[in-house]
């Protein structure tokens, strides 16, 4: 299947081999023959991200090698008024770097170098290119590395994490990507230079390293990341603990933090993804649990300890009907197993699956995990969950099979469904895998009006001609008034009905 | 709260008839912070109109307050449920004995804490008050009342406005409602002294920062390197007896940090008696592994080496020059001329996009005018 976004314009033939022949011609001047590709064999690799059911051919796609040809490429497409999508390893699940029909794909993938670790200073320098597991491996020698670990981190680039505000299963002991980036170099819209954050803790005037990380590369190319790295924890111990029932699962999860516990991890998986992931990997999982959580402890090995027999003692009291603590590094990588490979083993049920992003306070979690084993009911397909559960973040796994457009229609109907009821429980309808173009007409029911424009206004004071990735993110006024949906108001108007202190 | 709860009308009011005027609006909260930044200008618009907690739930790590929110009265009911802002934002001016005078004089606000994003002592090993915003729901310039972010740990919808907010200086907008994250308070907490010279502390904070040690917050001054350890119990004991030193004790301690948090200590209250007569209070922020600056005056290192404070008569431009020269950055803190500017200029293209920023939020300029810059 493939769709284009579909706010884009379109030319007729004749006209849309004018503008190709033109801007090809333009950026001819400036880049080696090598790195430009215009015909269609070429660019289908760039056609789409990790959302495949979206596919566009752009007018060029451009490899640059050089800063200079970076800066190039951005003023050539600004006067010729040609939008630009950066795009790195296309790992993203929301369509982010989906091309646009009549805008270039810059790839960066040939910033690939780690320009350098500073041990005393606990900093990597490292262009946008490089692949985030990269930076962790460089650090490993001086006992440090770069903590969020989004499960795509084999591929993934730093620049896409920038984009992306990537996070990963460790994010609420240690943070997103915002929290771990100091300084972020690259270039406008126009190809000037700029400099955001530094390699101090803050910088003079506003913080717009807070806007830049997570914009899906709608306000600046980036080119050069500076990123803090930590200390590696000198040991991690796991906890896999089964519960016969969803909600007690959920409130276990309460009673943890309850506890004044931030463990270094918290997952949990339900019964559906629990025999999937066990068929794939046969790790041991309790099959008649209904629900698995796994929680891991680091630090010194005094503080693992300490930390341990706490976990055990409020999940034992939370009714845990089985609990098995890792006694040795490969016990708790058998653990993780299952959870690590959650989508492949989803993929082997299922001929296709489409993988959800929401957050939701921890407190609904098993609200939500019982909505959804309704609406499979109401959408007649399968769904298994994996929760990021320490932070709330769920990711539903919807399986389908794209060769039925019914099927696919209802996946699409349930996924929303999920999105808005994200909302509705308090939550949002993006964790991690950001907005894209999978999510634009979740954030009409996300955002009132006023809010989306004001976020308009936040990129044209960055990119004033609208040509970073435009129509990703934020939907237009148009879009929302035909998807229909009520905007679910949040902050303070909603609150009339919650107790005072 | 509900749409017509009339602190909230009040303010929207104020803004929609300040825009009709072409005044000019002074967003102020407890005052405590009047003196950071540029000077004040404009018609006070007071927050503390809108306060309250607005919903708090330990077991999610949330609490949402209203602006006016005395921080006090925030810090109080977390640490009722063994909780904490880790970042240990100052209450600059906030004497015990005022809190007998009811929240409307009890100092600092939840409001004023963002939009100032001052973050205390154990800033570089917890994070900033900006990593801890969660959501906010901001007054813009066109008295719109807009929501960002949320009340959840991850958060991708959007750009994220809220975070922008702190330190902005209510240059945005008017921040009426705040969602932190806030954090257990740890179990143990132990703090050190050791004696050496500056670029030896430099050195040996960096070192220890690589190390898997529970350090929350230091402090250099005069010969004497001052370690907090906080954390796990066991951790805490363990990293004690590595890194050596003297104890002090629990109450020497306490007193300290929260003099250093609150700019009360012997350092800062001998820098307030400096300004007097003439000299400058400097704020440098640099990377923890610059070498000692060549800058005359009083000098007290924090954040393990990248908060530098120098109480000085030198010009600006040579403590600037020195900042910069290291990666860094140099806010002119408190002193009684501010003409340098407050903040280290910006460089091209940041200046335009702070203008373009400035406009989008706020396009008739009602908000702090020039608190930020003198143009902004």
């Amino acid at each position: 299947m493939t769709a284009a976004l579909p706010a884009e314009l379109t030319l007729d033939p004749s006209a849309h081999a004018a503008r190709q022949n033109e801007v090809v011609a333009a950026l001819r001047a400036v880049l080696p023959a090598h790195a430009l590709l215009w015909h269609r064999e070429d660019t289908i690799p760039y056609e789409c991200d990790g959302l495949t059911a979206y596919r566009q051919q752009p007018l060029a796609v451009v490899l640059p090698e050089t800063e200079a040809q970076v800066a190039a490429v951005l003023r050539e497409c600004h006067r010729l008024n040609v939008p630009v999508v950066a795009r790195g390893a296309g790992t993203g699940l929301s369509g982010g770097a989906l091309p646009l029909r009549l805008g270039v794909t810059m790839s960066l993938a040939k910033f690939n170098e780690i320009v350098a670790i500073d041990p005393l200073a606990r900093t990597a320098r490292v262009q946008c290119g490089v692949r985030n597991l990269a930076i962790s491996e460089a650090a490993a020698p001086h006992g440090l590395y770069y903590a969020p670990d989004p499960s795509s981190q084999i591929a993934c680039t730093i620049g896409g994490n920038v984009a992306e505000n990537s996070g990963g299963v460790h994010c609420l002991k240690y943070g997103l990507t915002l929290h771990n980036v100091l300084r972020v170099r690259g270039f406008m819209v126009d190809g000037s230079a700029v400099e955001f954050g530094s390699e101090a803790l803050d910088c003079a005037g506003l913080d717009l390293m807070t806007v830049l990380v997570g914009s899906e590369g709608m306000l600046a190319v980036t080119i050069e990341v500076t990123v803090k790295l930590v200390p590696k924890p000198q040991l991690a111990r796991c906890i896999m603990a089964s519960f016969d029932d969803i909600r007690k699962a959920g409130d276990a999860v309460a009673h943890v933090i309850a506890a004044g516990i931030i463990p270094a991890g918290l997952e949990m998986m339900d019964k559906p993804m629990t025999a999937a992931v066990e068929d794939f990997v046969h790790a041991g999982y309790d099959l008649d649990a209904l629900a698995i959580l796994l929680c891991e402890s680091d630090g010194t090995p005094e503080e693992v300890a300490e930390e341990i027999s706490r976990m055990e003692a409020v999940l034992g009291s939370s009714g845990a009907t089985r609990i098995e603590v890792s006694d040795n590094e490969a016990q708790r990588l058998k653990f993780w197993s299952g959870r690590k490979n959650a989508f492949p083993a989803t993929g082997r049920m299922s001929p296709d699956y489409m993988c959800m992003d929401s957050t939701i306070p921890r407190k609904r979690l098993a609200d939500i995990l019982l909505a959804i084993q309704q609406m499979e009911v109401k959408y007649g397909l399968r769904c298994a969950n994996v929760f990021h559960a320490g932070d709330g973040n769920l990711h539903p796994l919807i399986m389908f099979d794209a060769n039925d457009p019914d099927q696919l229609h209802r996946c699409e109907q349930f996924g929303a469904d999920i999105l808005e009821t994200s909302v509705a429980m308090g939550g949002t309808i993006s964790g991690e895998h950001g907005v894209g173009i999978e999510k634009l007409s979740a954030m009409c029911v996300q955002f009132a009006p006023a809010e989306r424009e004001q976020m308009l206004a936040l990129k044209r004071a960055f990119d004033p001609k609208e040509l970073l990735n435009p129509g990703k993110v934020i939907p237009s006024l148009v879009r929302c008034a035909e998807y229909g949906k009520m905007h679910v108001r949040r902050g303070l108007l909603p609150f009339a009905d919650i107790p005072r202190f | 709260m509900t749409p017509n709860d009339p602190a909230l009308q009040l303010l929207i009011d104020r803004v929609q008839s300040a825009r009709a005027a072409g005044a000019q609006l002074c967003i102020r909260g407890g005052g405590t912070k009047d003196f950071y930044g540029e000077a004040p200008q404009g018609d006070v618009l007071d927050t503390r109109l809108l306060e309250g907690i607005s919903s708090y739930e330990p077991t999610e790590l949330v609490v949402t307050a209203r602006c006016g929110t005395a921080l006090t009265e925030l810090e109080a009911l977390l640490a009722a449920q063994g909780q904490c802002l880790p970042f240990e934002p100052p209450h600059f001016g906030y004497a015990p004995e005022q809190a007998r005078l009811g929240a409307r004089a009890r100092g600092a606000t939840v409001g004023g804490m963002v939009a100032a994003g001052l973050s205390g002592p154990s800033r570089a090993a917890v994070g900033s008050v900006r990593d801890h915003v969660l959501g906010a729901t901001l007054l813009n310039g066109r008295a719109e009342v807009l929501s960002f972010g949320g009340q959840v740990m991850k958060n991708v919808a959007g750009y994220d406005v809220s975070r922008l907010l702190a330190g902005s200086l209510g240059t945005l907008g008017v921040i009426l409602e705040v969602s932190l994250k806030v954090m257990p308070i740890a179990p143990a907490t132990v703090t050190l002294r050791l004696e050496m010279d500056q670029a030896s502390a430099i050195t040996r904070l960096n070192e220890w920062g690589g190390l898997p040690l529970p350090l929350n917050a230091s402090a250099w001054w005069a010969g004497n390197l001052i370690v907090r350890l906080r954390g796990a119990l066991a951790a805490v004991q363990a990293a004690r007896a590595r890194l050596g030193g003297d104890l002090v004790e629990p109450e020497f301690a306490g007193p300290f940090w929260d003099g250093l948090r609150n700019h009360d200590d012997e350092f800062f209250v001998a820098a307030r008696a400096a300004i007097a007569g003439g000299a400058r209070l400097w704020r440098l922020s640099v990377p923890s592994t610059a070498p000692p600056l060549a800058l005359p005056g009083e000098l007290m290192l924090e954040w393990g080496g990248a908060q530098r404070w120098l109480c000085s008569a030198m010009p600006a431009d040579a403590v600037r020059d020195a900042a910069a020269k290291v990666g860094g950055h140099a806010t002119l803190f408190a002193a009684t001329d501010k003409s340098p500017g407050a903040f280290a200029p910006l460089r091209s293209p940041l200046d335009r996009i702070h203008r373009e920023l400035k406009k989008s939020f706020d396009p008739s300029a009602l908000f702090n005018p020039g608190r930020l810059y003198p143009d902004l």
